[in-house]
């Protein structure tokens, strides 16, 4: 079993915003990309071109659907799932080997892949199924918050970002402290409402969610007030331009 | 216990190189991070003016195209029947020497012979002028299947259209309404601008059947009835008139609304010069639209002559517009349909804003300020792929319009080089001799029947009958009937169909099953119908087994291209930009560049453009082209680093171009000056640095078409007037359908008691518009198409997970696998579109799920109508464009026993190229 440092310098992680997430899978194959060529060992894909391909991903959209329970529309929310890089994380305590751990200086979670024995304990103890084994390396693989990017002094300053986060046309990606409340990441989740992914878990997750604003308002004249006609009674045509040019 | 030691600054990549994407048409700046000669890593150019740096999964997912198996290694020559997919690996000299062979015996005898059409070519502006040099009438590319629709329909109003030819003032922006879109190939500008508008708390609205990607993001979704989109925006009109909320002065200074229309022909009233006549405000005199100092009177009359604007406001204030009549056959209620107007008018209009930017207008007249009016919109295919598109397109322009919107702060924006108006483009040419280039450009705006693409007999002159009576305004000729018009022999048999990247055999042909047919029918004397077949490509795709001869071209990173302002630049809507690809890496197969293939064609073919007075070649090969080509004295391919290098738009080809691009990053921009930047069609600042820019030879200052003048032309000689005169079966019609203010009518599209269903396709946002669906991560999103249902259908017929139906149409029957989706209009069905693969096509195994249980709509959509009794083959097309009306098809649906494949079922073809690798595990660095 592994222990869970005590409290960590800095909360890195994500904040991911629901509203604006078109579900488009950029930082799913960015991250794919980057993580492949980098960290531990490359990211497989079995039966690449045969009838079941499976790979190794760090980051999946999962999309939901949702009718209010209010009625109206039936809503799709995209949903980009990856490690939340809990402050109590199961999958770290669960680790017979310590390969799976939590960074005191900045909370990532990591599994050193030197010491994986490939026993799988931790995914089934997340319960955000949030890490894969690699079928080809016998390794557990997870989203590392692209530790070998963010302090990369081989990127130009402003890559020192997730690639994930780097890539992500929609702006719905954002990356920061979460330990500190004064970081931008920190006050978009307080002015938007930003919550836990399964906060009764007790996982504390690092990462956040924005949520989507409330949709399908369009009824009727809430929110502008509704149009009226020229007059009531224009007069048929020539009476409605008479009373349109008398604005000009 | 330590932690490990993590080395976070591993070396990224020995190199960059930055070149341009082409996965679809938005081809955005990338960074190719190299590793020993490999890539090793792709993301998006911060610098670079589309993306700025964001970059999609297809970009990204790049790698997995360069190394793609799917990849073809070298030219083939078919050795079994079309179909099988048996061929004869042969060299380039082989190659060139058959084709050279074939295209010379047409072009000496008869170049209309010869049938050139593209598909998703991205340099179209080389490939017509190549086309235009061999002589032949029939070339076009992949436009008249895609939206045509839309885009003539901006050109001829507006003087541009969306795309990369118009955005939204993105940052001004307070309420976007979004029609008919999936996707776009402005894909990551979208994505990033409705992020950045709602950061700011702008609103967007869908109008779609079908609520993903964007429309499920939107802050309102209206999910309409596929084919009724233009009812809603007349009744949207309906309510702006009828309150008043139109812009007055927009409409009076910019537009023809203020165009006094005879009253006995239609025609607008001209001066001498031919320029239409307005009544000036001040003086009251009849006077041409530009004169200056005047301010046009929308409530002029002449006689019986009255405005363009009386007009509209008779046609619009007519109660058989109101949102309450339209409401059912919209599927959108008429109290939502009222707040949506009411919501457009509150945002132009109540959040108006003054900028402070003085600018001269071309009537000579100084404005102090520039009003911002935050409304804009954006459509595509949903609204432009039904036979009432053109119209449909036509009347969200005149809402835009009416509004004050375009071309204005926080509205839609053109790019460089558009504005321009369509009197602006070419006149269509069609007339082909032996051994001659053609007479001019082949596709371009027709201004009335004088135009028309016909034979002195009045017998269409172009295979795909662009241009003729049946569709006049085919602005991007009618690909989706090439083949069924040559298999047909009407209008005549061609000898040699010259396709590029166009999966004809497969996805982009309706009517699929009988597309192959066609392809391998053979006459009494066992010939092909089609004589010859040549086909490029880089990929396996299904239609390379049909081809005779396969020209096996490269993937994007090991080519030459040009993004180029004579073509379909990258500018943005405040800087004129163009872009190159160049090879960051070297083939490793037998392929060249489908360019310079083209240019070694044309020069064992002596082709006039390509070779010079001494009868030597002019280019060597593509890129040689794209730096020493001049399409008019000092205007080339590429805008940038002209001369000797700092010259912009003009100046002498410049040897070291290409390099200059590469070392700026793959791109070259030039700003706007302020104050030239918004109300260009009219702002004297703009149309003067287009001029220096080289993008036209003098101002061009001109009016919006709301009343569209050669539509009227065509209703005109429909009713006997003129001397070109359409046949009499097309009378009606052209009188019903050529109305120069838009109309709606219903889409001929079947009995909706038999087909009470409507069927659509996207495409989905990983693969929009790209050629690389085999891509080994991409399919692993999106490998399954099943069939999505709305509630009411899923419902009705007892669907349970996991179920298979029968989905019929007029013209065929498929079974495939059903799912439910939530989102979607009561009415209509819809599948991911192009994920299906016939088996042995791309390198897949031929159990891959693409294709078992992938399936194409395409089967149950003909090229034709059902014939209607009179013997004439009627083409499923817009009547006014010729857009391929992919989005009328209705449909029924049934429970089906549960399949194990989909049906119908296609008999494997041999992979020329054999299969993928099993397993994949993706490092090139150590």
């Amino acid at each position: 079993m592994t222990a869970l440092p005590e409290r960590t310098q800095r909360k890195l992680g994500l904040v991911i915003d629901l509203d604006t997430c078109v579900g488009c899978h950029a930082c799913v194959i960015a991250c794919k990309g980057w993580n492949t060529e980098n960290y531990g060992a490359p990211l497989a894909d079995m039966d690449a071109y045969g009838e079941n391909p499976v790979g190794t991903f760090l980051n999946r959209i999962h999309s939901y659907e949702a009718t209010p329970p209010a009625g109206g529309a039936c809503q799709t929310v995209h949903m980009p799932k990856s490690c939340l890089h809990c402050e109590d994380a199961p999958c770290v305590t669960v680790c017979p080997t310590g390969a799976s751990y939590k960074r005191t200086e900045d909370g990532i979670v990591l599994v050193n892949e030197d010491a994986c024995i490939g026993c799988g304990l931790c995914a089934w103890a997340c319960p955000y199924g949030a890490r894969d084994m690699d079928p080809a390396a016998g390794v557990m693989k997870k989203c590392t918050l692209c530790v070998d990017r963010i302090y990369n002094e081989n990127l130009p300053e402003p890559d020192r970002v997730p690639a994930c986060v780097r890539t992500c046309p929609a702006g719905a990606r954002h990356f920061g402290d979460l330990g500190d409340p004064d970081s931008a990441v920190s006050r978009l989740v307080a002015e938007r409402g930003g919550y836990d992914l399964m906060p009764e878990l007790g996982t504390k997750p690092v990462n956040k969610y924005l949520p989507p604003r409330r949709k399908d308002r369009l009824s009727g004249s809430d929110t502008v007030p509704a149009l009226t006609p020229v007059a009531e009674d224009a007069g048929g045509f020539f009476g409605w331009l008479d009373k349109m040019l008398e604005k000009i | 216990m330590t932690q490990p030691i993590v080395n976070t600054s591993p070396p990224v990549s020995d190199e960059v190189r930055r070149t341009t994407c082409y996965m679809c048409a938005c081809r955005c700046g990338i960074n190719v991070h190299m590793k020993s000669g490999r890539v090793a890593y792709i993301e998006g150019n911060r610098d670079h003016p589309v993306n700025k740096g964001v970059l999609c999964a297809k970009g990204s997912a790049g790698i997995m195209q360069v190394n793609a198996p799917s990849r073809l290694r070298a030219p083939l020559r078919r050795v079994g029947p079309r179909g099988s997919g048996q061929f004869q690996e042969i060299t380039w000299d082989e190659a060139l020497d058959i084709a050279t062979r074939w295209l010379g015996r047409i072009r000496h005898d008869d170049p209309k012979k010869l049938a050139f059409f593209t598909g998703r070519d991205q340099s179209q502006s080389f490939t017509s002028f190549w086309a235009q040099n061999f002589g032949t009438p029939n070339y076009a590319a992949h436009g008249g299947f895609c939206s045509v629709n839309m885009a003539a329909a901006g050109i001829y109003m507006m003087g541009g259209a969306f795309w990369e030819f118009g955005q939204p003032d993105w940052d001004r922006t307070r309420l976007m309404l979004l029609f008919g879109v999936a996707e776009d190939h402005d894909s990551n500008p979208i994505k990033m601008g409705i992020g950045r508008m709602k950061a700011k708390g702008g609103r967007l609205i869908a109008v779609n059947p079908i609520r993903t990607g964007y429309n499920a993001v939107a802050d309102d979704w209206l999910g309409i009835t596929p084919g009724t989109d233009g009812l809603l925006i007349l009744a949207l009109i309906h309510c702006l008139f009828q309150a008043g909320r139109i812009d007055l002065d927009y409409l009076a200074r910019y537009t023809n609304a203020p165009v006094l229309v005879d009253a006995a022909t239609g025609l607008l009233r001209r001066d001498a010069d031919g320029k239409p006549l307005v009544r000036d405000r001040h003086c009251g005199a009849l006077t041409a639209f530009d004169s200056p100092g005047i301010l046009p009177d929308l409530a002029a009359s002449d006689g019986a002559d009255r405005t363009v604007f009386h007009m509209m406001a008779a046609r619009y204030l007519d109660p058989a517009h109101t949102p309450e009549a339209v409401a059912d056959r919209c599927g959108i209620p008429a109290p939502r349909i009222r707040a949506l107007a009411a919501e457009l008018a509150h945002a132009a209009f109540d959040q108006a804003f003054e900028m402070d930017q003085p600018w001269t207008d071309f009537r000579g007249e100084r404005h102090a300020t520039m009003t911002g009016r935050p409304v804009s919109m954006h459509a595509m295919r949903g609204i432009s792929a039904h036979s009432n598109g053109f119209q449909t397109c036509r009347a969200l322009h005149v809402l835009q319009i009416i509004l004050g919107t375009v071309e204005v702060p926080g509205g839609f924006r053109f790019k460089p080089p558009y504005p321009k108006p369509s009197e602006a483009h070419p006149v269509p040419h069609c007339h082909a001799h032996p051994d001659q280039p053609l007479d001019g450009p082949h596709l371009g705006f027709v201004h009335g029947p004088e135009h028309l693409a016909l034979d002195p007999d009045g017998k269409p002159a172009r295979i795909d009958k662009a241009f003729t009576w049946e569709n006049p305004l085919s602005a991007h000729g009618l690909m989706h009937m090439v083949i069924a018009n040559a298999h047909a022999g009407d209008p005549y048999r061609v000898d040699t169909l010259f396709l590029y990247m166009a999966n004809m055999a497969w996805n982009s042909s309706m009517n699929t099953a009988g597309t192959i047919r066609m392809l391998t029918d053979t006459d009494e004397n066992g010939e092909y119908l089609i004589p010859r077949i040549i086909y490029s490509d880089a990929y396996s795709s299904e239609m390379v087994a049909y081809a005779d001869l396969v020209l096996p071209d490269t993937t994007y990173l090991e080519r030459h291209d040009c993004i180029s302002l004579l073509d379909r630049p990258i500018c943005e809507a405040d800087a004129a930009a163009d872009a190159i690809r160049w090879p960051v890496i070297e083939p490793d197969r037998d392929v060249r560049g489908f360019q310079t293939v083209l240019i070694q064609l044309a020069n064992r073919l002596k082709l006039p453009g390509f070779t010079g007075d001494d009868g030597a070649p002019r280019y060597r090969d593509y890129a040689d082209y794209i730096v020493n080509h001049e399409r008019k004295p000092g205007i080339g391919p590429l805008a940038g680093f002209r001369g000797d290098g700092g010259m912009t738009g003009r100046g002498p080809a410049n040897p070291d171009q290409l390099d200059r691009y590469i070392a700026n990053g793959g791109f070259f921009s030039a700003h706007i000056p302020e104050g030239c930047d918004y109300y260009k069609p009219w702002n004297m600042g703009y149309q003067d640095w287009a001029v220096g820019m080289g993008l036209y030879d003098k101002p061009l200052p001109y009016l919006f078409q709301l009343y569209l003048e050669p539509l009227r032309k065509f209703q005109r000689a429909a009713q006997g007037h003129g001397d070109r005169q359409p046949p009499d079966h097309l009378r009606d019609r052209l009188r019903q359908t050529m109305d120069p203010l838009p109309i709606w009518y219903p889409p001929d599209n079947g009995d909706p008691a038999a087909f009470p269903l409507h069927a659509l396709t996207q495409r989905p946002m990983a693969m929009y518009h790209s050629w690389g669906s085999q891509n080994a991560w991409l399919r692993q999103i999106h490998g399954r198409n099943p069939l999505y249902v709305s509630s009411e259908i899923w419902a009705q017929h007892g669907f349970q997970d996991g179920d298979w139906a029968h989905l019929t149409s007029a013209h065929g029957t498929i079974t495939v696998p059903v799912a439910l989706h939530g989102g979607l209009n009561p009415h209509t069905v819809w599948t991911w579109n192009a994920i299906g693969k016939r088996k042995g096509a791309w390198a897949l195994s031929e159990n891959a799920p693409e294709a078992t249980k992938g399936f194409l709509l395409n089967h149950l959509i003909h090229e034709l109508l059902p014939p209607k009794g009179d013997g004439l083959r009627w083409s499923n097309s817009d009547p006014i464009t010729g857009q391929a009306a992919w989005f009328d098809l209705r449909v029924r649906i049934e429970k089906a026993p549960p399949q194990d494949v989909t049906d119908p079922a296609f008999a494997p073809i041999a992979s020329p190229i054999g299969r993928g690798p099993l397993n994949l595990r993706w490092r090139v660095g150590k």
